[in-house]
């Protein structure tokens, strides 16, 4: 049924207005002004986001200033709040966002279903276990063990690649059929989850509330030791991703079909899985698993291109502008400093949801 | 749409109204499919009567089987051993029984009417309007017991899908499989948001809210055991009634309304045994992922997609994985107990793994 339909539309949307034909020497390609319009908004938008952050605060900063010192002619104080405190912030959350709506668009789009996300695969349920047991066997319980040294980010990091690779192992039989890896997924869930939920009751008070805060997912105190790791893992993926988004347009007609019109299937099947694992791995290293973005933003992504499946770039830059500017809501409006991941999740749900009041029903991803 | 694919094969042409082919039996004596169906629910049966002697039997404090035995038959002197059975455990026992048999039914009828094999009743809003409630009533009236807590994760499971299915049926074109899937994670997303959003800055809260999520049958007296049960029958007797309607909903809705099914009608009966059935469960015994989800696909292998007998099969089996879970989470680390949630994710997660690799599961 759905795949029929994605078909007919495919077919149906070559001759649609809105699209230029472009032709430069052997290449041309389809520019889509729809896609185009809302990549070009969100990159705007995660800037403005991101400049009027780098001013609000605790000790706001007027905007000649932030300038000022962006080129290096503030003052020592005011450098430090911006370059060192708010920066490295807002750039985490801006590279976490993208890499969680990328990843979220690959899983979605390679498992033609709207909940396979990295939050309902697994694999930040998987960070959230290794964080946790790294902050309850590490801290005031005294038995720091193996887990314990490695510290919360390395052992979150750890956590997301083991459940990623168990996914892609587990989920494989000659490639991967997307069916079964959302099933393997929901298990691998499930054992992260109660593994989370067993340390939670096992933990002091106190360690329960900071890996509570934790998993939550927050941008407090990040700093470029954060920053600059996750953009260089970025700087790899990020193309990777986008190189694998033609491939994946085919695979989506079904198996046989990507076959048949000369997609290998197999090679293409293992990058974009490890790949969106890696991606998702990184950003909850940086942040924690900033709830909800992964399984949102490509939903609304898809919305707003009007598309047949999650656009990869307008994913991932709708998520870096929802990522800052949640932050900058938890910095500016509510009285008491909440985790990002509270926000990301209390925005980004109404948004989906008024979409899909307001939207036309859709049966295709 | 490959909802009727396995069962095809057994049946004759003229079928259509039929989609599980059960009644095609009737000319040519017992198909094997009919057969093993039939296997399938006496192994059920069976397999209940053991979990639940299991569960009354055996725990962290060993009692005889002819102690048990005599608890449960002979009104006299009550002893330690026999109060222990009697008020403890039977209670339990019953409590776990219609636990499980209520996420068993529920998880059916939500992966039937999402038509998605994640379908579980937490994606509908369920479980996080429950973690809403029960987060709300120890944060503002201080409530600390699972008691008190069963009437207010009640109410957050019943806010839960009634506006899951307002939302997800209020655009144009009515409630489809896919908007009631988003319009549940949307939803669980803002629910769980403001959960955190207090458990994070109370940390009282939080160490209360961190033994319920887990999902335990521990704790849980013949009170709370009697408050869920009127819910729980109510709902099982939905789930039955809404069983046959599923299987002409799973040939499209419009395919549905041909053949003179109330498609409405039949989505409204549905949602409401899930909330019933969910609702009751979780606020009993807090959220208990992994029945609703794995059990519909465990019984599908035997019974194949039709829902008239996958749903009371897969209320069976979740009442005997309950059980089993608890007895286990009994016995490995006495004198304690692991909570029968984490049982239930450790064990049944490995099962389910191996369960997908080695066969080719039939969508739902």
């Amino acid at each position: 049924m759905t795949q029929l339909e994605q078909r007919t539309a495919a077919e149906t949307r070559v001759h649609q207005p809105g699209e230029t034909t472009v032709r430069v020497g052997p290449v041309s390609g389809r520019v889509r002004w729809r896609q185009v319009t809302v990549v070009v908004g969100a990159a705007v938008a995660v800037v403005l986001l991101g400049a009027a952050s780098l001013g609000r605060g605790d000790f706001p900063i007027g905007l000649t200033d932030v300038l000022r010192t962006l080129v290096g002619l503030g003052e020592d104080t005011q450098e430090f709040i911006v370059l060192e405190l708010r920066a490295p912030r807002i750039v985490v959350g801006a590279l976490v966002g993208l890499a969680l709506g990328v990843a979220g668009a690959l899983f979605q789009t390679f498992a033609r279903n709207p909940l396979a996300s990295p939050d309902v695969l697994g694999i930040t349920q998987g960070a959230s276990a290794g964080a946790v047991a790294a902050i309850v066997l590490g801290g005031t319980a005294g038995g720091s063990g193996l887990l314990g040294g490695l510290g919360v980010p390395l052992a979150a990091l750890l956590g997301a690649l083991v459940t990623g690779l168990l996914l892609l192992v587990l989920a494989w039989r000659s490639g991967i059929d997307g069916y079964r890896m959302v099933l393997v997924g929901i298990a691998l869930w499930a054992v992260a989850a109660a593994v989370t939920d067993w340390l939670l009751t096992r933990a002091e008070i106190y360690d329960a509330a900071t890996a509570y805060v934790w998993i939550t997912g927050s941008l407090n105190a990040r700093t470029w030791g954060e920053a600059v790791p996750l953009l260089v893992a970025l700087a790899v993926l990020l193309p990777a991703a986008l190189a694998t988004s033609r491939a994946l347009g085919v695979v989506q007609f079904g198996d046989d079909t990507a076959r048949g019109l000369g997609v290998r299937l197999v090679p293409t099947q293992a990058v974009v899985v490890l790949v969106a694992v890696a991606l998702t791995a990184a950003a909850v290293a940086a942040a924690g698993p900033i709830a909800y973005v992964a399984l949102v933003v490509p939903q609304v992504a898809i919305r707003l291109t009007g598309g047949a499946r999650p656009p990869l770039l307008a994913s991932g830059l709708v998520g870096a502008a929802l990522v800052v500017g949640a932050d900058l809501l938890t910095r500016t409006v509510l009285p008491q400093a909440l985790p990002v991941g509270v926000l990301t999740a209390a925005v980004g749900a109404p948004y989906l949801l008024w979409l899909l009041v307001r939207g036309r029903r859709r049966s295709t991803l | 749409m490959s909802s009727s694919t396995d069962a095809a094969p057994r049946q004759r042409p003229g079928g259509l109204g039929n989609p599980g082919g059960d009644r095609s039996a009737g000319r040519g004596g017992l198909t094997a499919q009919r057969r093993t169906r039939l296997l399938g629910l006496l192994l059920l049966l069976v397999l209940v009567g053991v979990a639940a002697t299991l569960s009354i039997a055996v725990g962290s404090r060993s009692i005889g089987l002819g102690s048990v035995w005599q608890a449960l038959t002979d009104p006299g002197v009550p002893t330690e051993e026999t109060v222990i059975v009697r008020e403890l455990r039977v209670p339990r026992t019953a409590l776990g029984l219609m636990v499980g048999m209520a996420l068993g039914l529920a998880g059916a009828l939500a992966q039937g009417h999402t038509r998605n094999p994640l379908g579980d009743p937490g994606l509908l809003g369920i479980t996080s309007g429950a973690s809403l409630g029960v987060v709300l009533a120890i944060y503002l009236l201080g409530v600390g017991t699972p008691a008190g807590y069963v009437w207010f994760a009640f109410a957050g499971a019943l806010l839960g899908t009634v506006l899951v299915f307002a939302l997800g049926s209020a655009g144009r074109g009515g409630a489809s499989p896919v908007t009631l899937a988003l319009a549940g994670a949307a939803l669980s997303a803002l629910f769980y948001a403001l959960v955190r959003a207090i458990l994070v800055s109370d940390t009282d809260s939080l160490d209360a809210f961190r033994f319920w999520v887990v999902g335990a049958l521990a704790g849980r007296g013949a009170d709370v055991a009697w408050q869920v049960a009127p819910f729980i029958v109510a709902g099982l007797l939905l789930a039955l009634v809404n069983a046959p309607a599923l299987d002409l909903l799973g040939l499209g809705e419009d395919v549905a309304r041909g053949l003179g099914q109330r498609v409405w009608l039949a989505r409204a009966v549905g949602l409401a045994a899930v909330t019933l059935l969910c609702g009751a469960a979780t606020a009993a015994c807090g959220p208990i992922a992994f029945v609703g989800l794995v059990v519909p696909h465990v019984v599908r292998a035997f019974t194949g997609p039709s829902h008239r007998w996958l749903v009371p099969c897969s209320g069976l089996l979740g009442a005997v994985l309950l059980l089993l879970a608890d007895v286990v989470g009994r016995v490995v680390v006495r004198p304690g107990e692991l909570q029968v949630g984490i049982v239930l994710a450790l064990i049944g997660a490995p099962f389910f793994i191996a369960l997908i690799r080695r066969r080719r599961l039939a969508s739902t």
